[in-house]
């Protein structure tokens, strides 16, 4: 750790690590009231416990977010952070933003929560993944901007790399589009077209350009290859991203009462969308392979590399899958839906914010990389999450071609409650690979504690 | 990557093509907005309706169900449940009204959340009025949903 200021990353992977934590249990909480429908009913119902495992998914990766562009905007910048207080309270106000949210989730109805955090003054509540209170939005959106300002400031005023500039615009990015959560018109249509600015322009817009710049930065770390080639990889990358991620907004303007013309624009665009999670693959196999020296962070290797491959394969690969307009006709808001949400959620952005914790944290507490037995655990856990997130994924997929088939495709087509019960075995698979990703996240948690001989700073 | 292809040509293929297709995207939008009101259902959007849809959310039933396609797997889809419903907005507010209290043992089922009268007529509404807009192929494929 070359600057002071390079710590604060530290407090914000700690807390991303533990709603990640909060994230899973409910997810294995959401898998068992899949097949025991009563299953703390009525007191944590299916929509409640949903909103917890989405929310602080969403929350955490922003912690990771954070975490990792204050750990490397300095390094980069080679100067210390601009404003060091100002990141450690917006840690504290976010951390105590989140948690009540969720609490309120937990604690109250949500018909009560909205009437006491004032909903109808700005009414934003009720959408999903948008579930948070208007005034939990609005400090969403001051510890954005604050967040902003500080890395602007330290990049503006150091040295300007490319990867700093553009984890700068992916962050800028996402504030901007966050701004779209505030607009909740009564027309159903245009609410739902401009949802997905919020939505589909994240993940598959401007967070790409922030997972290509930590996975960038990692890789010079990891590898000492030189920065021009890097440079170029992420600029063609991100090119493709936005290129292609724009208009293919389009394939979730197919059903929901927008013009037929979506269905060409969003099916040839989001086709192409894979481009850049393959060139990421490419990239970062290109140069590993390439590397100038044997990094003693193994792990962090390895992370890097299965984020790679992963991210190709939940976002290019399985979004493929129920890209085009004719096959989304019958598969959109299935289980197919969920299989993609799920191993592209973890394959691009839950990876990308563990390889950077597994390349930093150890730094940060004074050692170039963890002791080796501690990276093997972490290696036990990078495989343990990953094969589970590949199985919750295949049981998904198979649950959802069933239920497409059963539900929508045969010429006598079955209730949604009936087609649930027939697919349940699918469910219960599912539910099995969940407690072993659970475990995965165990040994993760545990690899931190694990010692062994130090690998000194060199 | 080939030494022919420089940095330099990455990043203006970045800058121009996203500023390109950002700008395509917002022409497009304001096309679609313009021509919402011939399938949106506009025209039904009554107070009522409006009062409906803010139920459906301050009560985050999205959280089990879909709508037109969006939300969470949980539940039926509701944007055609109009339809599939007969065309009563009476047997849509009978269901919601029925939901026991203490769930259905065993099985996934609806909380109760005991509307008033006037709220389960609002929530009906907005059903009808959302299964009113007329989406392309008139998705969904079936009276299933
Ligand atoms: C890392 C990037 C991505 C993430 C995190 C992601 C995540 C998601 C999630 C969570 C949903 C469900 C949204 C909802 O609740 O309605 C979704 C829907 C969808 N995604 Fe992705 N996605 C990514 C990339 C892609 C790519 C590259 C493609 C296309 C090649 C794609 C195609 C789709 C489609 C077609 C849907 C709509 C499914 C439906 O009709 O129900 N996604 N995505
Ligand atoms: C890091 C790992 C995980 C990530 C990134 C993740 C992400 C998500 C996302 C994005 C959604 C919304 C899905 C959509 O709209 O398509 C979701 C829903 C859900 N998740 Fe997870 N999840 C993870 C782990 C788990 C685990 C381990 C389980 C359970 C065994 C689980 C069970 C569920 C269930 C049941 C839903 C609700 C789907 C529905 O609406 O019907 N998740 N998760
Ligand atoms: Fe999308």
């Amino acid at each position: 750790m070359k600057y002071q200021s390079q710590s604060i990353a530290k407090l914000y992977f700690i807390a991303a690590i533990g709603l990640f934590v909060g994230q899973i249990l409910f997810g294995v909480i959401l898998g068992l009231q899949y097949v025991m429908g009563d299953f703390l009913f009525p007191e944590i119902p299916f929509n409640v416990a949903r909103m917890v495992h989405t929310n602080l998914l969403i929350v955490w990766l922003l912690f990771g977010f954070m975490g990792s562009a204050y750990y490397l905007v300095p390094e980069e910048a080679e100067r210390e952070l601009y404003a060091p207080w100002l990141a450690k309270l917006m840690f504290w106000i976010f951390l105590v933003a989140g948690a009540l949210t969720i609490l309120g989730y937990l604690l109250v109805p949500y018909a009560t929560l909205a009437e006491i955090t004032m909903n109808d003054l700005l009414p934003t509540m009720g959408r999903e993944f948008l579930e948070q209170p208007t005034i939990t939005k609005i400090g969403i959106v001051i510890v954005a901007l604050s967040f902003l300002f500080n890395i602007g400031m330290t990049i503006l005023s150091g040295r300007k790399t490319v990867i700093n500039l553009v984890m700068l615009t992916g962050m800028t990015g996402l504030a901007v589009f966050f701004l779209f959560s505030f607009y909740n018109p009564d027309n159903l249509v245009l609410d739902k077209y401009f949802w997905w600015f919020v939505v589909h322009l994240w993940v598959e817009g401007v967070w790409e350009l922030i997972m290509a710049s930590i996975l960038a930065y990692v890789l010079i770390k990891i590898t000492g290859v030189d920065r021009e080639v890097i440079e170029k990889w992420l600029y063609i990358i991100i090119a493709m991203a936005l290129i292609t991620g724009l208009i293919g907004t389009g394939h979730h303007f197919f059903w929901i009462g927008t013009p037929g013309y979506w269905q060409w624009l969003g099916s040839v665009f989001s086709a192409l969308e894979p481009i850049p999670f393959f060139m990421m693959t490419l990239f970062a196999f290109n140069v590993v392979n390439k590397r100038r020296r044997d990094h003693p962070n193994k792990a962090a290797t390895l992370w890097a590399l299965g984020t790679a491959v992963m991210a190709f394969l939940g976002a290019g690969v399985w979004g493929f899958l129920h890209t085009l307009a004719p096959v989304n006709y019958y598969t959109h808001g299935t289980q197919i839906t969920a299989a993609h949400g799920h191993m592209a959620f973890y394959g691009a952005y839950v990876m990308v914010v563990l390889t950077m914790i597994s390349y930093s944290m150890p730094i940060m507490r004074g050692q170039k990389a963890g002791n080796d037995r501690a990276q093997i655990v972490e290696m036990w856990s990078f495989w343990l999450m990953t094969v589970s997130m590949v199985f919750i994924t295949l049981f998904l997929t198979g649950a959802g071609i069933l239920q497409v088939y059963l539900q929508r495709y045969s010429e006598d087509p079955m209730t949604f409650m009936v087609t649930q019960d027939k697919i349940e075995v699918f469910y219960w698979m599912r539910e099995v690979a969940g407690l072993v990703f659970l475990a995965g996240l165990g040994a993760y948690i545990t690899s931190f504690f694990v010692k062994g001989e130090e690998v000194k700073i060199a | 990557m080939r030494e022919t292809f420089t940095k330099g040509m990455a990043r203006n293929i970045y800058y121009g093509g996203s500023v390109f297709f950002f700008l395509v995207l917002l022409g497009l939008t304001v096309d679609t907005v313009r021509s919402l009101p011939k399938t949106d259902n506009s025209q039904n959007l009554t107070e009522e309706v409006a009062a409906g849809k803010r139920l459906w959310e301050i009560n985050n039933c999205i959280g089990c169900h879909t709508l037109l396609g969006e939300g969470a797997y949980f539940a039926p889809e509701l944007g055609n449940v109009y339809t599939r419903y007969g065309e009563n907005t009476e047997a849509i507010k009978i269901f919601i009204k029925s939901r026991p209290k203490d769930g259905i043992p065993g099985r996934r089922s609806m909380p109760q959340f005991n509307f008033t009268e006037e709220e389960l007529e609002q929530i009906a509404q907005f059903l009808k009025y959302a299964d009113g807009i007329k989406t392309a192929r008139n998705w969904p494929p079936n009276i299933q949903g």
